[in-house]
């Protein structure tokens, strides 16, 4: 769910544009590593499918329904850093073309949807992967884990914002309590949709999946002492 | 981008709003919006004048009450957040038809209900006076970093190779009599995600390399970047500078 503007006050609106402006900007340096020249391509082809994605609805009962946040997803097709730009498009037209988002909540969407998700999401997945056994099930269970995380991590970061610049004083426990319990639904759904989008590309298309790259076998370039050595002379 | 591109919220047509430079409109809608969020939630004229601000803008703009109203779902979740919190937000209670309700809890839940209200009216008359492509141009010469202007352009291009595919499926599924009814169901949606992933993938390849094949270089040519004359800045800045009257009005009225 998007924060619209008028929700958190004018001073932390500002300071979490800027800080979401200096994360975005390092992300763009990160990103350049870790795709070619076909980043944009393949990140503005992620951001579009996130994009329909998030169109898809899904019941979470009591009549309310919750969509994909998509950033774990991103981190582990593109990586943490694409990923995070990727997610970041999608609400920056979110924001402008659609009016979904407030315009001056944009940084703290940013930071919240796409930069706590991916890096958070990253991260916990990493830490994971390395935990697990390195197989398919380790790969899809950090997956499932990490994005079930995320969605209750941007919900914290979201109350500990609105902490410093609510506009409201409420009562911070209920507040936590309520952010919480919603969020850990909408995360099993997020959870749910992650692991069954890695498992079919990485099915299908295991090259395309960045956080499994440590499955795919390195190729190794053959010299003449493992191939056989009159092809070799033939060849030179 | 030609036919068929056009995105649900976006109205051609020609009014001095939609004649407005993208940049300028944006840098105009994001300060105004600023001054509607820091404004006091209890000074309500102001709201009131802001609003009238806004319609002044959205008649230029040829849009009907009936246009905007219904794209106000947008905030939806927020509203019922809004509606939440004088039940749970702290302070004297006061009753209100034998109910008791948090005073600045109510307070705060209007001025909430107010502001965010205004914001999507503004992101309203934004998004349905300016086209995509006009967009992506107008973040550019905001100095939108180049790497996401691009990103922008091609999610914009794939947006409709992604949801054709999305929509077949989806007709697929239906008329295998599909509805998603519960959690369970998540599974085929999942699977759908997935496919629909390496279909765009795929497809979205082939679009790239037809556009290398083309010429592209990682920018879309520029026609003409006409400068922007200072009336048309200061015709579109009048809007937030009234919105910004108001405010500093109130302020030394209260």
């Amino acid at each position: 769910m998007h924060v619209p503007d008028g929700f958190l006050n004018a001073p932390v609106s500002i300071a979490t544009g800027a800080v979401a402006a200096g994360a975005v900007a390092l992300a763009i340096r990160g990103a350049r590593k870790e795709l070619d020249e076909k980043t944009a391509p393949m990140a503005g082809l992620v951001a579009a499918f996130i994009f329909a994605v998030q169109m898809m609805n899904f019941p979470v009962g009591a009549g309310t329904s919750g969509h994909l946040m998509g950033g774990v997803l991103a981190a582990i097709l593109v990586g943490p850093y694409t990923g995070a730009l990727c997610v970041t498009v999608v609400l920056i037209v979110q924001g402008l073309l659609f009016a979904d988002g407030g315009l001056t909540a944009l940084g703290t969407n940013i930071i919240l949807i796409s930069l706590v998700t991916t890096f958070g999401g990253w991260a916990l997945f990493r830490g994971l992967v390395m935990a697990l056994p390195k197989n398919r099930v380790g790969l899809l269970t950090s997956g499932g884990i990490s994005a079930f995380l995320s969605v209750p991590l941007a919900a914290l970061v979201f109350s500990g914002l609105y902490l410093v610049g609510g506009a409201v004083d409420i009562d911070l426990g209920a507040l936590f309590a309520t952010m919480l319990g919603v969020h850990v639904l909408i995360g099993i759904g997020e959870a749910l949709i992650t692991v069954v989008v890695i498992g079919a590309v990485l099915t299908a298309r295991p090259d395309l999946v960045y956080g499994a790259r440590h499955l795919t076998p390195q190729l190794t370039l053959r010299t003449s002492s493992t191939a056989s050595s009159s092809s070799t002379k033939a060849a030179v | 981008m030609g036919a068929g591109h056009a995105h649900p919220v976006y109205r051609e047509r020609r009014t001095p709003v939609h004649d407005v430079p993208a940049h300028v409109k944006l840098v105009a809608v994001v300060s105004f919006v600023l001054v509607v969020v820091a404004t006091p939630g209890t000074w309500y004229p102001a709201f009131a004048a802001y609003l009238v601000i806004l319609a002044a803008v959205a008649g230029a703009a040829r849009l009907r009450i009936g246009f905007i109203v219904p794209r106000l779902v947008v905030e939806l979740p927020f509203v019922i957040f809004a509606l939440l919190l004088p039940f749970v937000a702290t302070g004297p209670r006061i009753e209100i038809g034998g109910i008791s309700v948090s005073e600045t809890g109510l307070v705060a839940g209007i001025a909430l209900l107010m502001k965010a209200t205004l914001s999507v009216i503004a992101s309203i008359v934004f998004a349905s006076t300016t086209s995509p492509r006009e967009m992506v141009r107008g973040l550019e010469r905001l100095r939108l970093p180049q790497i996401l202007v691009q990103i922008l352009t091609f999610m914009l291009r794939y947006l409709d190779v992604v949801g054709g595919e999305l929509k077949r499926m989806r007709i697929a599924r239906e008329s295998r009599a599909f509805t998603a009814r519960h959690l369970g169901h998540l599974r085929v949606l999942g699977h759908a995600a997935g496919a629909l992933f390496i279909r765009s993938y795929e497809r979205g390849e082939r679009v790239h390399l037809a556009m290398l094949s083309r010429g592209y270089t990682g920018r879309l040519p520029v026609m003409e970047q006409p400068r922007v004359a200072a009336s048309v800045w200061v015709r579109a800045l009048a809007v937030p500078a009234a919105a910004l009257a108001v405010l500093l009005g109130s302020w030394v009225l209260s």
